[in-house]
């Protein structure tokens, strides 16, 4: 969550659930929290019981809405508007809470000269390379550091290596000595200024015209947050995926940031983000990843060129003159190394750092499937509890891609579709995939359930909670823990004695875990304990992440979990009820860091270390015991006076001043403006979402130009204003969940308590819409975009209401993606109308706006499906190139066809490097698929489509009297060759 | 009723809309798409469509609405579906409180029959008994969800439950009834041997036990009554005063008609007046159930239930009717018990049906219970005296305009 | 131990008055519709815990309400309202915050009607279509426009302001506009489709669990022939499936609809308050699985308080329609041990606006039985007698 990550240090929820009670305003935006998160919600009550405002901002009308005090409805991918006029009001009212601002964020820093802002540059920022599609940050950093700006982000490798990701516990590093600063914020290069400018053009007027929200309604929001901010009061905000599944994800939670550092709500009781997660224990599979850029505790990935050894590595990782406790990255990445490979690492072989895999590009999931489809460079699968051919975008990609491999292990509760594609897919059906062809081999394996396996949930305030085994798996149903146990010892045996030099890796690991039961299961006990790590001479277990040393006499499975099992305690197994300790229940489970529940909470207090206000204490300097005390943790040096002022040359925690709440960041300020750790831009920006029926008005420039697109003939982008065609998907498509069901279906649509409750795929139009498409109440219809057409059933409701943007009504249809082949309820997999532009930082999907339309009926069947896509893509004149315009000028001034654009920048089958795949992939004929087994793919040629055809042309075309769409009706043509 | 598995506490449907087609399906008879909520619900939909013209009464109809069916009342309501559960019970029941009836009009007759030594009728009509209160029991067992359970009602005698009391009065009743039609067989008993004796005392037991079952019939034809009055079912339960005379009426007519129909006309002299007197009862209790109260009426006078209370005052009009004319044909008089006979059963299963429509609209539940707050506000807070409900039937008639 | 009080009226202790000696308080539920955020968590536990078999998996279209009342196979149902109303717990923190509709007029207006739809009726006439929302009338009585559509309707798309004629006409003008297309949830006229909506959300969506009333005077209970549903010592009504014998009287009985025979089994069902977990002193699954203390499980005493409490703060906050349904001893049930915190009329969520038990009139029921009986016997002497 670098959005997080960038601002404050770290990439996780800066409070915990209870703390929402403290709250005079809460702001839910990108959240269906009571829907999503309904037992989190409580505290949201709670707040509301003690007089607090609720409000909830959102597309459609939930049962959050239903709650909250008021709701506003909002155009989707519209965010950063809405939030920036806030913001440009606390700016220019001076309403921010000053003393607060000054101290802790960097808004007194002095930028380079060199920054161009999107005032200057129309929507880019300055360092932008339209052939690569990425930023040279250089210009972006603090003045007389410009040299120090991250060579990572200098090539579309930035979006590659997901720097941004590695911002999940810790901001991006820059040297604090040489910072300038201008206490007095009127220097025209403070960060306060910059700030200033860049949001002047976001007004309440903006704010009607894009986001669809009247003047006064905004002005309610506007008033009641920052009202209810500063020295006496605290506002949340909560957010969840309706912000992160987007293509611009990062900035909207940017600027919720920049918000909640202007308003003083960070690291203070009722203030902060609550950042929910996904699913259960998300979090944790975040802190020890499976993510292919990380490694536990968000240490980076090593890459195979950058990092030839440890110490650059680790370098690259603190920075040089860094402050705060990335300062410490050697201690935590030996320790990782010593708890890998135990013994064997040692200082001589630099702790087998090599031995390491590396990463070379983006091996993100979604860059795996293109592979996967295009042959030849994947050949096995392992899904563990997930399930991509319905929660993954473009589902049949997913399945196309998947019956493309030789072997595919499933490991889950239920036969999910993901195991059953080969039989039962639509795909089956438009003869795409042949059962009896499809090549991959798939193996099903029982898992156990969480009830019966022990270990922890890591849910979305950071906290660990231990998890009792309730009762035995059923047959051969066995946890994860067995299944990847025995895997390597018996890979281990099966490799006994070889000599190859690629084994070694296998034997050097510690992979000796004490098991128990007849079915040998490991001891998740222990696992527990490596992790929290040992001091190797003693074999003590360690108390925290404090004692981890770079000597490599101690060892620790992921540094921000250390302390987990101090004192030889299982901290996450403490249940004291929250009703016999304080609100914040700290004997309740463990968080992370140290058990702090309110991160950044030293901000909670003034400079000096008093309470801002008696009424929003939390942390407080003790003259007398000299140290810090409260109601929580310090997230702070217990002992380190408000007083304190590094020493000259001072670096890593020591260089931390007494008045640096931050303390993971590399200045120790909460960051107003991001010279590092996120790729798109230091401010956030409204860019229009990858296919938007409007033209973006606050900039010329259309969409986020550093935006990933996969470009591959089965992930088309329709056209946005100016590219010609948009007009053929009219409508707003939103997908999301419902209380009822979980994520992908396998734990809920397989089950008749639940399945009874929403029992089949429907979606909720606003009664104008039925309105204008005919559509009935309960009856049938169908969703359509280039991907895929989706049916069914109608809910008519008043919860979604059409928006009025620019002029213009707009309609947004909202629809589950729960459903799917498989289970007692079944529908169709509403994700496969979604399209793989992804953003640039975290490869996150954008499943929260998509353009479409909609028909009344039932969806044609088999290869009519297919007919009916192809017949819009043609009427929309939909490439591999539209939707993949980079710089909006350019195309206008016709230097640079969409086509042109896209060969430069496309990412073709998940590498944006070889740019004959995009040739390849340019020129794939439509009316035959991707068929596996069937190597060859034949193609359309892109320049018959006129591809990216200008505006220029079009003009002379409309002169000449030729329709709006040439590109469309050539398409026709085209497409009547094609049949 | 009940030809529907009772998914989701909603009984009956008209027009079921295709619904989602699951490859599960709950209970054994559920089809897919006619889960009978989802055929109400697309039911209430089709009403709702604004499409529905035809049969619109003017532009009382509340348009567009679910409850389009049936005249406007001002209310509001829950998806317009029922507040009420539709009773389970099936015709059985309407046939068990006919021949209940019947059983009970026959003994009765019987037994002044057997005062004035009118043998054929008396042994016609203590037949009669028997077989109608043979046939009670079967319907009555024959509803239960678990027939085999039926001797847990004997494990209880309960005054607050209608039926319980029933249970008892057919079982005292029953064996005499019987005893009765046994000792009408008596006289076939071969003359000698073991039989004598049996001979013998069979005249004065049948006697003694014809007595008795007349004096217990009166409770079995009018307790079916309070069983229908003592429920939430609002046709059911309003006209609690009215419905045993209906009913005891009924019976009384019942009986008759089969006095009527099995004794030569010398002896049907008894049958002919009952006939009369009973179905001068059944008329007046029927008009004011039908009449008396308000919206809670209206269900007496629309489909099929109206239908059958038009026919069964028809019936037995006539059948009073060839009573007083009937006294010299054999076959008129025969004829009238007959129309008698049915005019009572299409009463019975008409009064049942009504109650089970009152049920499944909830208009009969809503706008009454709003009046009675109403009263209440205006009476503040008194108690709600059965007095009340005097004043309702002209407030419905308003209502229902 | 029948005392007066046996059949209807104020009753303190049923279950003394059923033979319990020493019975512990009597136990209930009081369930807060205002806090409830229909995630239908209690009727998964329900069914959990209690083994009820599952109900038919079929989309209702009833908003997202797809159990569709209570029944034998669903002791817990969450109602779900759909409302363009911008009242209730919409409550508009600032006062402009739903516009342009005189929201705030409009709920005054709405209190100020008294919400009696019969007078709103008689005073405007016949045309009113039946389950108008009292708001609409009360906006259009105080001026301001209201956006429609209530529990038992819907759409009045700002008749307000569009006015001639009712509602209801121009609910099917514009379903004729609309090529004969209804709109919007069954039992309802179409949704508010108001004319310039942009921006502009005047919904409310309310959320009700329901459940067994657990009468003082419970009607299932006293026509019960068997015996087989009893009155426990904590005060609340059970079925014993090893006696029921499937009469189904109690289906009729109740005056709420709860109780249901079970169509594959021939029993009936309904909630038992977790009668197992109450004699081990835990609490029933659905209070323990609701997230936000909708459902609160307690004394019933104690719960009536904290009910008037609640209700009480709600009205200071301006909530002004929230109201207790099944808490008065002195109703025709002699009050609830299950109870709700209502945002709407009963009627609104599916609940009677007055249920009596029947049993109050069984003694007038058989006196009128014996006349009838007599009057039999009266006829048939008279007809021996005056035989012609």
């Amino acid at each position: 969550m670098p959005g997080l990550g960038a601002s404050f240090g770290r990439g996780g929820a800066t409070g915990d659930l209870q703390d929402l009670s403290n709250a005079d305003v809460i702001v839910i935006q990108g959240s269906n929290m009571a829907e999503c998160h309904p037992v989190g919600f409580q505290w949201v009550m709670e707040a509301k019981a003690r007089g607090a405002k609720v409000i909830h901002i959102d597309p459609r009308f939930t049962r959050t809405s239903a709650l909250a005090d008021t709701y506003v409805p909002i155009r989707s991918g519209t965010d950063i508007v809405f939030l920036g006029a806030i913001i440009n009001r606390v700016l220019t009212q001076e309403r921010d809470f000053r003393e607060y601002v000054l101290n802790y964020t960097n808004a007194s820093w002095i930028i380079s000269e060199d920054f161009r802002d999107t005032e200057d540059l129309d929507g880019l920022f300055s360092g932008f390379d339209p052939e690569t599609r990425s930023y040279d940050t250089d210009s972006w950093q603090y003045a007389g550091s410009e040299e120090h700006g991250d060579e990572e982000e200098e090539t579309e490798r930035s979006s590659d290596s997901e720097t941004g990701q590695s911002m999940g516990s810790g901001g991006a590093p820059v040297d604090h000595q040489d910072i300038q600063r201008d206490e007095t914020l009127q220097d025209p290069r403070t960060v306060w200024q910059i700030l200033k400018r860049h949001f002047a053009r976001y007004t309440p007027e903006m704010v009607a015209e894009v986001c669809g929200v009247p003047t006064d309604v905004f002005d309610d929001v506007a008033e009641a947050w920052i009202s209810n901010s500063g020295r006496e009061r605290t506002g949340a905000l909560v957010y969840s995926v309706g912000w992160t599944q987007r293509g611009t994800g990062v900035q909207y939670i940017r600027t919720g940031a920049i918000l909640q550092l202007l308003l003083g709500n960070m690291g203070r009781p009722g203030g902060g983000i609550m950042a929910l997660r996904g699913h259960a224990s998300i979090q944790g599979s975040t802190d020890i990843p499976t993510l292919y850029n990380l490694l536990p505790g968000y240490l980076q990935m090593p890459h195979a060129e950058r990092h030839p050894d440890l110490q650059t590595y680790v370098d690259s990782i603190k920075g040089k003159n860094q402050k705060g406790f990335w300062g410490n990255a050697d201690a935590y990445t030996v320790s990782l190394l010593k708890a890998y490979f135990g013994d064997a690492a040692t200082e001589e072989n630099d702790y087998l750092f090599d031995q390491l895999p590396r990463i070379n590009g983006d091996h993100g999931t979604y860059g795996q499937v293109m592979d996967m489809i295009a042959g030849g460079k994947i050949f096995g699968y392992f899904l563990l509890g997930q399930n991509p051919a319905v929660g993954s975008a473009n589902g049949r990609a997913q399945r196309l891609g998947m019956a493309n491999i030789d072997w595919l292990v499933v490991r889950d509760l239920v036969m999910i579709e993901s195991a059953t594609f080969w039989k039962d897919s639509p795909e089956v059906g438009t003869g795409e995939i042949v059962p009896e062809e499809c090549r991959t081999e798939v193996f099903f394996l029982p898992a156990a359930t969480h009830v019966e396996k022990e270990g922890t949930f890591t849910q979305t305030q950071r906290l660990l909670q231990w998890r009792e085994k309730a009762v035995e798996s059923p047959d051969d149903a066995r946890s994860e823990l067995w299944f990847f146990y025995h895997l390597g010892r018996r890979m281990r045996e099966k490799l006994a004695g070889s000599t190859d030099p690629r084994d070694r890796l296998l034997f050097d690991m510690t992979w000796d875990y004490p098991v128990h039961g007849e079915r040998d299961e490991p001891d998740a006990h222990a696992v527990l304990k490596e992790i929290n790590g040992y001091d190797v001479t003693t074999g003590e277990l360690l108390p925290g992440y404090t004692a981890l040393k770079a000597d490599g006499t101690t060892s620790s499975g992921c540094w921000i979990y250390s302390g987990v099992y101090a004192d030889g305690v299982n901290q996450a197994a403490r249940r004291k009820p929250g009703r016999e300790q304080s609100l914040h229940a700290p004997e309740w489970g463990w968080a992370w860091p140290m058990n702090r529940r309110v991160l950044y909470n030293r901000a909670s207090a003034d400079p000096d270390g008093k309470p801002w206000s008696e009424r929003k204490a939390l942390v407080w300097w003790d003259e007398d015991a000299g140290k810090w005390v409260g109601d929580d943790v310090p997230d702070f040096e217990a002992t380190k006076a408000p007083s304190y002022r590094p020493p000259e040359g001072a670096t890593g925690v020591e260089a931390l001043a007494g008045d640096d709440p931050f303390v993971m960041q590399s200045d120790g300020k909460g960051w107003l403006f991001a010279p590092k750790g996120v790729v798109d831009g230091p401010l956030p920006a409204h860019y229009e979402p990858g296919e938007s029926p409007f033209r973006n008005t606050v900039y010329t420039q259309q969409q986020n130009p550093a935006r990933v697109i996969y470009t591959n003939h089965l992930d088309e982008v329709h056209p946005s204003p100016p590219e010609p065609g948009s007009e053929v998907f009219p409508y707003v498509w939103v997908t999301s969940r419902l209380t009822e069901h979980h994520t992908a279906g396998g734990m809920s649509r397989f089950l008749p308590y639940l399945s009874e409750l929403q029992p089949a795929l429907f979606m909720e139009v606003s009664p104008e819409l039925a309105a204008e498409r005919g559509l009935e109440h309960l009856g049938w219809a169908h969703v359509v975009t280039a991907r895929a057409v989706v049916e069914a059933r109608v809910m008519v409701t008043d919860r979604l209401a059409p928006l009025k943007i620019q002029d213009r009504v707009v309609h947004q249809v909202w629809l589950p993606y729960h459903w799917g082949s498989g289970g007692l309820t079944t529908g169709d997999v509403v994700n496969d109308l979604a399209h793989m532009t992804v953003d640039p930082n975290v490869h996150i999907q954008e499943f929260k706006a998509g353009t479409c339309d909609v028909v009344p009926g039932r969806r044609p069947q088999g290869r009519a499906a297919l007919d009916l896509v192809d017949e819009y893509r043609l009427r929309g004149g939909v490439t591999m190139a539209t939707g993949s315009v980079a710089v909006t000028q350019q195309y206008l001034d016709g230097e640079m066809d969409r086509g042109e654009q896209a060969v430069a920048g496309g990412t073709a089958a998940g590498t944006g490097e070889d740019h004959s795949l995009i040739e390849k992939v340019l020129s794939v004929r439509h009316e035959i698929r991707s068929a596996p087994g069937r190597p060859e793919q034949h193609g359309v040629d892109g320049k018959q489509l006129v591809i990216g055809q200008g505006p220029r042309e079009r003009e002379r075309e409309q002169r000449e009297g030729g329709g709006p769409h040439g590109a469309g009706a050539e398409g026709d043509e085209q497409g009547r060759d094609g049949r | 009723m009940s030809e529907q598995p009772q998914l989701k506490g909603f009984q009956g449907h008209e027009d079921p809309r295709p619904s989602q087609a699951t490859p599960h399906q709950p209970g054994s008879a559920h089809e897919p798409g006619t889960d009978p909520v989802g055929g109400q619900a697309a039911r209430m939909w089709n009403a709702g469509m604004g499409r529905r013209s035809g049969g619109a009464k003017g532009g009382k109809r509340r348009r567009g609405d679910v409850n389009a069916v049936v005249p406007d009342a001002e209310f509001r309501s829950y998806y317009g579906r029922a507040v009420l559960k539709p009773p389970v019970w099936t015709h059985e029941i309407a046939y068990y409180l006919f021949t209940g009836g019947l059983a009970a009009g026959s003994s009765m007759l019987g037994a002044v029959a057997a005062l004035r030594g009118d043998v054929a009728a008396r042994r016609g009509l203590r037949l009669t008994a028997l077989g109608a209160v043979g046939a009670s029991a079967y319907f009555l067992i024959a509803d239960l969800g678990r027939p085999e359970r039926f001797y847990n009602m004997l494990r209880v005698a309960k005054p607050t439950s209608p039926m319980s009391v029933g249970t008892w009065i057919l079982s005292a009743y029953g064996p005499l009834a019987g005893a009765a039609a046994v000792s009408e067989v008596a006289p076939l008993l071969p003359r000698r041997g073991v039989f004598r004796p049996v001979r013998w005392v069979a005249g004065p037991a049948g006697a003694v036990a014809g007595a008795g079952a007349a004096l217990t019939a009166p409770l079995l034809a009018t307790y079916t009554a309070v069983l229908f009055a003592d429920t939430a079912v609002p046709s059911w339960h309003e006209p609690y005063r009215e419905l045993p005379f209906l009913f005891a009426g009924s019976a009384l007519a019942s009986g008759a008609g089969a006095g009527m129909l099995l004794a030569p006309l010398a002896q049907a002299g008894t049958a002919r007046s009952a006939a009369v007197i009973g179905a001068g009862v059944e008329l007046a209790a029927g008009h004011r159930v039908e009449n008396g109260h308000g919206l809670v009426s209206e269900p007496f006078h629309q489909g099929r239930p109206g239908r059958f209370l038009k026919a069964a005052r028809a019936l037995t009009v006539a059948g009073a009717a060839g009573a007083l004319l009937g006294r010299r044909s054999r076959l008129l008089s025969a004829a009238a018990g007959a129309s008698l006979l049915v005019g009572s059963l299409l009463t019975r299963v008409a009064v049942f049906e009504a109650g089970v429509a009152s049920t499944k609209d909830p208009k009969y539940v809503v706008v009454p219970q709003r009046e009675r707050l109403r009263d209440r506000g205006a009476l503040a807070h008194e108690e709600h005296r059965p007095e009340d409900e005097g004043a309702q039937p002209e407030r419905a008639q308003e209502i229902r305009t | 131990m029948i005392s007066a009080n046996s059949l209807s009226g104020r009753l303190d202790d049923p279950a003394r008055d059923a033979g319990h000696v020493d019975a512990p308080p009597r136990k209930g539920f009081f369930t807060d519709t205002s806090v409830c955020i229909g995630c239908k968590a209690c009727e998964v536990a329900c069914k959990e815990w209690n083994a009820v078999p599952e109900d038919g998996i079929d989309l209702l279209g009833m908003s997202y309400d797809n159990t569709g009342g209570l029944g034998a196979d669903s002791w817990r149902a969450v109602a779900f309202v759909e409302q363009s109303r911008p009242v209730g717990n919409q409550t508009a923190p600032f006062t402009s915050a739903v516009t342009g509709r005189g929201s705030e007029r409009l709920q005054q207006g709405t209190v100020a009607a008294g919400l009696d739809v019969f007078e709103e009726a008689s005073r405007l006439g016949t045309g009113v279509p039946g389950g108008q929302p009292v708001a609409d009338v009360a906006a259009r009585e105080s001026g301001g426009c209201g956006s429609g559509g209530s529990g038992g309707c819907g759409c009045d798309g700002g008749a307000g302001a569009a006015a001639p004629g009712t509602v209801g006409e121009r609910g099917t003008a514009e379903a004729a506009d609309e090529g004969g297309q209804f709109l919007g949830m069954p039992g309802m006229l179409a949704p508010a489709a108001l004319p310039d909506r942009d921006g502009r959300q005047a919904v409310r969506w309310l959320m009700m669990s329901n459940v067994c009333k657990h009468c003082t005077h419970a009607a299932c209970l006293d026509v019960c022939p068997t015996g087989s549903l009893f009155r426990t010592e904590f005060g609340t009504v059970v079925v014993q499936e090893d006696i029921c014998n499937g009469c189904g009287y109690c289906v009729s009985a109740c005056p709420y609809g709860v109780i249901d025979k079970r169509e594959e089994d021939g029993r009936a069902w309904k909630c038992t308050l977790c009668y197992d977990r109450l004699r081990d002193d835990e609490t029933p699954a659905c209070a323990k699985a609701c997230p936000t203390e909708s459902i609160q499980y307690g004394d019933l005493d104690e719960l009536r308080e904290r009910a008037e409490r609640r209700r009480q703060q709600l009205h200071d906050v301006g909530v002004t329609e929230a109201r207790l349904y099944g808490h008065d001893p002195e109703d025709g049930v002699g009050g609830d041990g299950a109870f709700f915190l209502l945002l709407d009329e009963p009627e609104v969520y599916g609940l009677p606006p007055d249920p009596v038990v029947t049993t109050r009139d069984l003694p007038s029921m058989y006196k009128h039985m014996a006349v009838a009986a007599g009057a039999m016997v009266l006829g048939v002497v008279a007809a021996a007698v005056g035989r012609r």
